[in-house]
């Protein structure tokens, strides 16, 4: 049996401050992979979601325990939205007993089905119809979960996408399609590769709701994946919403980005999710202190979690052969 | 691999209740005994539920089990199969008809990146309890695309297991053991036996693990081995084969993943000569590694070496005649192992 079976722990606690705690930790928990990374601590291929943390944060706090997220390679911050501890997924990169896959999925495609992080994929768009039959368990098991698959603007253009999206709809499942559309399919701007760049559109040819919304707006985020999940609760079938963002790093850890604009990232950082929700917490009467408290709190938990992941010992060579049948 | 085990006839002899059935019949009794016995359990793919499948296979499974388990589906062989590692990682058991062999090409992503990984890579904190049922192989007029033999394509692959039934009790016994599996399974029929000879199928009989050769004939001459249809082939021309006075012991291997080595080399090592014989094209095919693993084994006890009878690297043609030319016949079968013996 699973071990996922038993109910996973909570994503992201409610409460907007909680949101602004848990942006900070994944953007340090990239900033710290980096590090890691250019140290050669951290092997291999990396690809990090900083700009993009607000998606994760929204939406997690909008699921409910049980649960499922299916997301791309770019997914550290999906594992630790959900819950996912620091110290799991900065010993999974490093190769450690004490990552949450013992090191056998890496950076680009380790799960943690403990939280309902079912997995990242390395495989652009392949989440989309693993996420429809755990949606199909939910609806034939009426467990009142609804399973969430993040892809890219890329995937958009693969045909596991479009698959999943009509097998959902004919099936009415229970499953949400996000797009984090950060306008570069890898390398090439996606808008090079469509002749039509709404890419919510397309949900009206599978006879689905479609939207488009701001992603670095953490409030409309967690807004409207809480308003489609109680639809898809109510047995009304999927959605797709498209979230715009940007990325504010390459596509992988060593992407030297020369296709890039001039002065883009400049405007894309003045977008960015996080200085955003901190402004408008100040606004609304949240004490400066307060702020730096959280910021602070949230360095403090990526160091510990650092500390504790390299002190962890790597996992034992004579595990290889372990669990490739039951 | 500890679930490999060589079957005896007394673990049949078990079964309460025997009937005739053909090969597609024991096949969908073995169905209706998994919906029975697993709530968990799923059936579907296209044209299986209302239609009963295009070789009326699946014929009553939906009224029986309801339209919710027993479905058809879209076009879309990616969605039917990632769907099916979605449900059984959250704790479902789909059972996945992909209609022809040809046709898990063009989802090969879910089954060799996806199910193939979820218990590995996640360290068995997941996995994948899915069956993918196809069939597979030449009949007069198939065309190229709906011929191939590709069972060596899948047991390359570390995670999967891969069956082939040759006889109605098999076609029952083997899909029974697919659904019980806890690991990704694919189990590949042969169209050719659907609707041939009924014979008697034991059901209700305990649900052997995945794995294990049967040994169809004992001989002590030569040792032939192959499966899926071409295993009633072969054992024609062992009755061939005796009537010159040739003793041939016939092995039906069933699972190519995993391979019941115990059963073989045994065998091999009385006989000292082995013909293996698959209907897949020979570069690559499961008989490459048959060989492979028997000289590594048994090179000093071997009186000759090793010999492979396949259709020859080709593509299949549609014309009846041309693919009776390609693919192993009974007199081809005997030749060879007339030659092997003289050795």
């Amino acid at each position: 049996m699973n071990q996922a079976a038993s109910p996973p722990l909570a994503a992201t606690p409610a409460g907007d401050l909680e949101a602004l705690a848990a942006m900070y930790r994944i953007r340090m928990l990239e900033e710290k992979i980096t590090e890691l990374r250019k140290q050669q601590i951290i092997q291999g291929s990396v690809h990090l979601c900083i700009g993009q943390e607000a998606i994760y944060t929204g939406s997690c706090q909008a699921l409910r325990a049980g649960d499922q997220v299916f997301s791309t390679y770019r997914g550290h911050g999906w594992a630790h939205a959900l819950g996912v501890p620091l110290a799991g997924i900065l010993a999974e990169l490093m190769g450690r007993s004490t990552g949450v896959c013992q090191g056998r999925g890496g950076s680009a495609y380790f799960s943690a089905p403990d939280w309902g992080f079912y997995g990242e994929n390395s495989i652009v768009g392949a989440g989309a119809p693993i996420a429809c039959g755990a949606a199909l368990r939910n609806k034939l098991s009426r467990n009142g979960a609804v399973a969430l698959t993040a892809f890219g603007d890329g995937a958009m253009n693969q045909g596991a996408i479009h698959e999943a999206m009509n097998f959902a709809a004919y099936q009415d499942l229970p499953v949400l399609f996000i797009c984090e559309n950060n306008t570069y399919a890898e390398l090439t701007p996606y808008r090079e590769t469509v002749r039509q760049p709404d890419l919510y559109r397309r949900a009206e040819a599978y006879g689905i709701p479609g939207v488009r919304i701001d992603g670095n707006d953490l409030a409309a985020v967690r807004d409207c994946v809480a308003d489609f999940a109680a639809q898809a609760r109510a047995g009304k079938g999927p959605a797709l919403i498209e979230m715009t963002t940007h990325r504010l790093v390459g596509h992988y850890y060593g992407d030297m980005q020369s296709y890039r604009p001039k002065g883009e990232l400049t405007a894309a950082r003045a977008a960015e999710p996080i200085g955003r929700w901190r402004r408008q917490l100040l606004e609304r009467g949240v004490a400066e202190a307060e702020l730096q408290r959280v910021e602070q709190e949230a360095r403090d938990a990526v160091e510990a979690a650092a500390t504790e992941a390299l002190d962890a010992p790597f996992t034992p060579v004579d595990t290889l052969q372990e669990h490739l049948y039951v | 691999m500890s679930d490999v085990s060589t079957l005896s006839p007394t673990a049949e002899a078990v079964a309460t209740q025997v009937e005739s059935l053909t090969y597609a019949k024991a096949i969908n009794a073995a169905l209706a005994r998994a919906l029975e016995q697993w709530p968990e359990a799923l059936l579907y793919g296209e044209d299986l539920a209302k239609p009963g499948g295009v070789f009326g296979v699946t014929r009553g499974l939906q009224e029986r089990f309801g339209a919710a388990r027993v479905f058809d589906t879209p076009i879309s062989e990616t969605a039917m199969l990632g769907a099916a590692v979605g449900a059984a990682m959250t704790g479902a058991r789909p059972i996945v008809e992909i209609m022809w062999m040809d046709f898990t090409l063009v989802a090969t992503d879910q089954i060799v990146n996806q199910a193939a990984n979820v218990r590995y890579v996640s360290a068995g904190r997941l996995s994948a309890p899915l069956v993918i049922r196809t069939q597979q192989g030449a009949l007069p007029g198939s065309c190229a695309q709906h011929s191939q033999n590709l069972e060596a394509w899948f047991a390359h692959v570390p995670g999967l297991r891969v069956g082939l039934p040759a006889t109605p009790q098999d076609a029952h016994d083997m899909l029974l053991s697919a659904v019980a599996c806890d690991d990704p399974v694919m189990v590949i029929e042969h169209r050719g036996l659907y609707h041939g000879e009924a014979a008697d199928v034991a059901l209700e009989g305990p649900i052997a693990p995945v794995g294990g050769a049967r040994v169809r004939r004992p001989g002590s001459d030569v040792t032939l081995l192959s499966w899926g249809a071409m295993a009633n082939r072969v054992q024609e021309a062992a009755s061939v084969l005796a009537a010159e006075g040739i003793e041939a012991e016939v092995i039906d291997a069933r699972w190519v993943a995993p391979m019941d080595w115990q059963t073989v080399l045994d065998s091999v090592r009385r006989t000292r000569r082995l013909l293996v014989i698959h209907e897949a094209n020979l570069t690559g095919g499961v008989g490459a590694e048959v060989a492979a693993v028997v000289q590594e084994r048994l090179f000093g006890e071997l009186a000759a070496p090793v010999r492979r009878l396949a259709t020859p690297d080709l593509r299949m043609p549609a014309a009846p005649h041309l693919q009776d030319a390609a693919i192993p016949d009974v007199t081809g079968i005997v030749a060879a192992a007339r030659e092997l013996v003289k050795r």
